[in-house]
This record gives structure tokens, sequence and C-alpha cells, in this order.
């Protein structure tokens, strides 16, 4: 059947809208609000370390100054989430809820690749109204070594060394591939040792904080061994 | 007797006004192995004699964890109790994640004892053949529940159901007052000593045989591992119940 050029080069060309038929319906009610801040996540052999800011915010204003963004959901992971609080509180509960059932069932707690999964799924069943969380879970697998999983907000995710998400996100993901997998590094020296690592932790959220208005007030830090959990808070800039 | 031609089912009084499709049920409860609970101000200790069908299979667990804050011992048929323990596991876990809290205890026994006294006002069902000891912590305090087939259930200091439960609740009878300030150690060693009294002549008890479960306010119910019991059972040997203290 012979097509006429242009009616099939309309199927490719896409017309710019009208000037006088844009109408911006910014004042439109949204069912998401992002309460921002900065959680970090680095896994290494026998541990992962988990930091999230506590600033909690909305637009320019400060919500709360002590608000935890991590939330341990077996005694080998914690989630860490940016993004929108409600969203964040929504997914802990299932996720706890999930997880207790999991333990009743199977006797024994879920491994962090299954959590990771269960997440992940959580995540997608919610595609066409997605819960605003970026997330992170950082956990011991099967052998005790540090694993991190980064997320995007409907589901997608990969297994990391490290992962940073948030509103500080950039600023800070730079200096931990400087740092830790030695990119554009003068002199390559990778830090071992877990006070190095936490060293290098306190100085990223310093740096955030610096930068970002939205990451804030103290940094909370889990560290996760097979031996247990231990949590350590340090203040940053309050401004 | 004419028992028989008022126990067919659940929906038939017999002129003495007892429902004997309910006592039946009751009976399977007392058939079942000991299992016996007992509180102080702090702690709830279940204790239970294991059943090992033969000596080829394992043995059959009598204590399930409801929630962090409480736990079951179960006498009967286990299959009807792993449907109540499902149960109340679930109703837990939904509580837990509308209200942020745990299930207050009696709430949860009230709720099995509606589910049980369902069974019996019905041509069509059974009622449960188990009868569950409940050790619970809320902010009321520290609790142990009895809950029967029949849909009664019971808040008691210390309690034994199952086999030979006379026995246990004898040895209670003796000492039940001093269970109030007892600690951890010797609120398990009373209720060793009370299922030592509820075996048979030719048993013993053995990290294998028994299962005890502790719950605390400040403790998530646990069980004992095969090392603790193994060394608790040790100094049953010893254990004064009068002044609660090891003699030789």
């Amino acid at each position: 059947m012979y097509i006429p050029v242009n009616d099939m080069l309309k199927h490719f060309k896409q017309d710019a809208p009208a000037m006088a038929n844009i109408t911006h319906k910014s004042d439109q009610w949204s069912p998401y609000h992002d309460n921002s801040g900065t959680v970090l996540a680095v896994g290494i052999p026998g541990a992962v370390i988990v930091a999230g800011d506590t600033r909690l915010s909305n637009g320019y204003n400060i919500l709360s100054r002590d608000a935890t963004k991590l939330s341990q959901l077996t005694d080998k992971c914690v989630l860490a989430t940016a993004g929108q609080y409600a969203d964040f509180i929504a997914l802990r509960k299932f996720l706890q809820q999930r997880l207790q059932l999991y333990e009743f069932q199977n006797e024994v707690q879920a491994s962090t690749e299954t959590v990771a999964h269960l997440l992940s799924r959580e995540l997608y069943s919610r595609r066409f109204f997605p819960y605003y969380t970026f997330n992170l879970l950082a956990g011991l697998d099967e052998n005790n070594h540090g694993v991190v999983y980064g997320y995007d907000a409907i589901g997608s995710y990969d297994k990391m060394t490290y992962g940073v998400q948030g509103s500080g996100q950039e600023l800070v993901v730079a200096v931990l591939d400087n740092q830790l997998k030695g990119y554009n590094k003068i002199n390559k020296t990778i830090p071992q040792t877990r006070e190095e690592i936490l060293d290098i932790i306190l100085d990223c959220f310093s740096c955030a904080a610096e930068r970002d208005i939205h990451t804030g007030d103290n940094v909370e830090i889990l560290i996760i061994t097979a031996a247990g959990t231990e949590r350590i808070v340090k203040p940053l800039r309050k401004d | 007797m004419l028992k028989h031609l008022y126990d067919t089912d659940c929906v038939t009084w017999s002129p003495q006004g007892k429902l004997f499709q309910v006592e039946y049920a009751m009976e399977a409860v007392k058939q079942g192995s000991i299992c016996l609970g007992l509180k102080s101000n702090e702690y709830v200790v279940l204790c239970s004699l294991k059943r090992q069908p033969s000596e080829l299979a394992g043995y059959q667990e009598k204590q399930f964890k409801i929630d962090d804050h409480m736990a079951i011992a179960i006498a009967g048929l286990t299959a009807d109790a792993r449907v109540l323990c499902k149960y109340m596991r679930t109703e837990c876990l939904e509580y837990k994640y509308t209200y942020e809290s745990h299930h207050p205890v009696g709430r949860l026994v009230f709720k099995v004892a509606e589910k049980s006294q369902h069974k019996t006002q019905s041509g069509a069902k059974r009622p449960y053949g188990v009868g569950l000891l409940v050790a619970g912590i809320d902010p009321n305090g520290v609790h142990l529940f009895e809950t029967c087939p029949s849909g009664n259930y019971y808040e008691y200091k210390c309690q034994a159901i199952g086999s030979r439960s006379q026995a246990a609740r004898t040895y209670f009878e003796s000492w039940f007052h001093l269970f109030e300030k007892s600690t951890l150690e010797q609120l398990i060693l009373h209720g060793l000593s009370a299922l030592k009294k509820a075996i048979m002549e030719d048993e013993e008890l053995n990290e294998r045989n028994v299962e005890v479960g502790i719950l605390g306010k400040n403790q998530k119910f646990i069980h004992l591992n095969a090392q603790e019991l193994k060394d608790y059972i040790v100094k049953l040997e010893t254990f004064n119940a009068n002044t609660q203290i090891q003699q030789e």
C-alpha cells in the first residue's frame, strides 16, 4: 500500500505543542514529598558499614534533626533509605512483618540476598504508584563479607561494594570512587582497615553537609559484623 | 451409661447439661505429654516433656514462639495446635503492623477462646483437640494462661496440663508461694522439679526430651539450648525447693 511520505514522517516527528496550549499545573497536589538527606553503605570483608544523616527536611524547612534513615531488618542486614520518609516507614513496616513471617515459616532468618530480592519485588509491585524511596540494602552475605545492594524507586537492583543515595549522592559518590576504588587518584593507596574507612565516611558526610542544605545535624553509623551491630552517632553542621 | 445417646455431635446436650463431644476433646489434651508453666514478677518459664514416637524419630517440639513477648506450650493434637499457632502469629503480626506495639496477651487468648468456642456450637465442626499454655508479657504484667477445647480460658500463677500433670500440680501447690520472688534460675529448677514428678519410673529427664522456654520483661522468648539444659538437669539433683538453693 502506498503511504504518502508526509503521513509516514508524522510517526517519527513529534510536533512541539503550541505555546498557547501549554497549561502549567504546577499547583496541583502531589502525593510525593522529598524529605531528602543522604545515606551511604560500604561493604568490606567481615563487615558492612551503613551511615545516614539524621536531618528530615521538606523544601527549605527542617522537620527533624533526629530522624533515623536506617532500619535493621535482620541480624545481618540493614535498610538505608533516602527520599520520602512516609514511604520509608511503610516499606520498613512491610519488610519487618514479612521477614518475621519468613522466620516463623523457615525457622531461620532470611539471608541478605533473600531480603534484597524481596525488597525488589515489593518495590516493583508498586510500579504504577511507586514508593518514593531510594534504597540501599547493606548486609553480610553467607560468608559474612559485607555486601551492598542499590535500588531505584521501582526495584531495579544490583550488588555493589559501596553505594550512596539521597540529596548528597553526587557530592559523596565521587569522593568514594576516588578513595575506595582509586579512580582518578594519583597516589593509589586504597584503605584496608575499618578505621580508615570510617574516617572517610565521616569526612564524606562533613563534606556533604557543607554543600548540601538538606544534609546535616548528625550522622548515624551502624557497623554490622558477625558478632553483632555497633552504633555510632557523630554531630554534623546544623545550618 | 447412656452417654452414647448424647455424644454424637456438639449440638446435643446431655440431660445432665454436658456437651460430651467437648468433654471428649478435653480428654485428648489429657493424653498429650505434660507441659507446665510458672511465673515470677519478671519471668515466665515453660517446661515440657517431648515425646518420641519411636527410636528412629525425632522428638516432637511442644513450645512455639508467637511473638517476641509471647509463646505457647501445647498438649494434645499437634496438628490442631499448628492451626492455633499460625492464627496467633498472624494476629500478632497484624497488630504490630497497625499499632506498632505488642498484642496484649489477654486479648489474644480471648480471641483464641472465641475461635475455640465457635467449634463447639456447630453440627458440622469438631472442637480443637489441644490445650495451650500461653506465656506472655505486656504492660499489664507477666501472664500465664490456659486455653481449653471448650473455649474457656483461665489465668494462672502456675499450671500443668497433659499426661500425669496432677503430680506436677501437687508440687506447685506446695511451693507456688515462693515463685513471685524467685530468680530465673530458681524458677527453671522449680519447673524441672515439677516435671520430674510427672515422669514414669523408668524415664529420666535429659537434654533431648526436655524443652524449656523462658520469657522475661527484658528477655525475648528463647529456648534453652542443649548445654544449658544439661547444666540445669545436673543442678536439679541438689536443688532444695524450700530454700531454693543448691545443697549437698
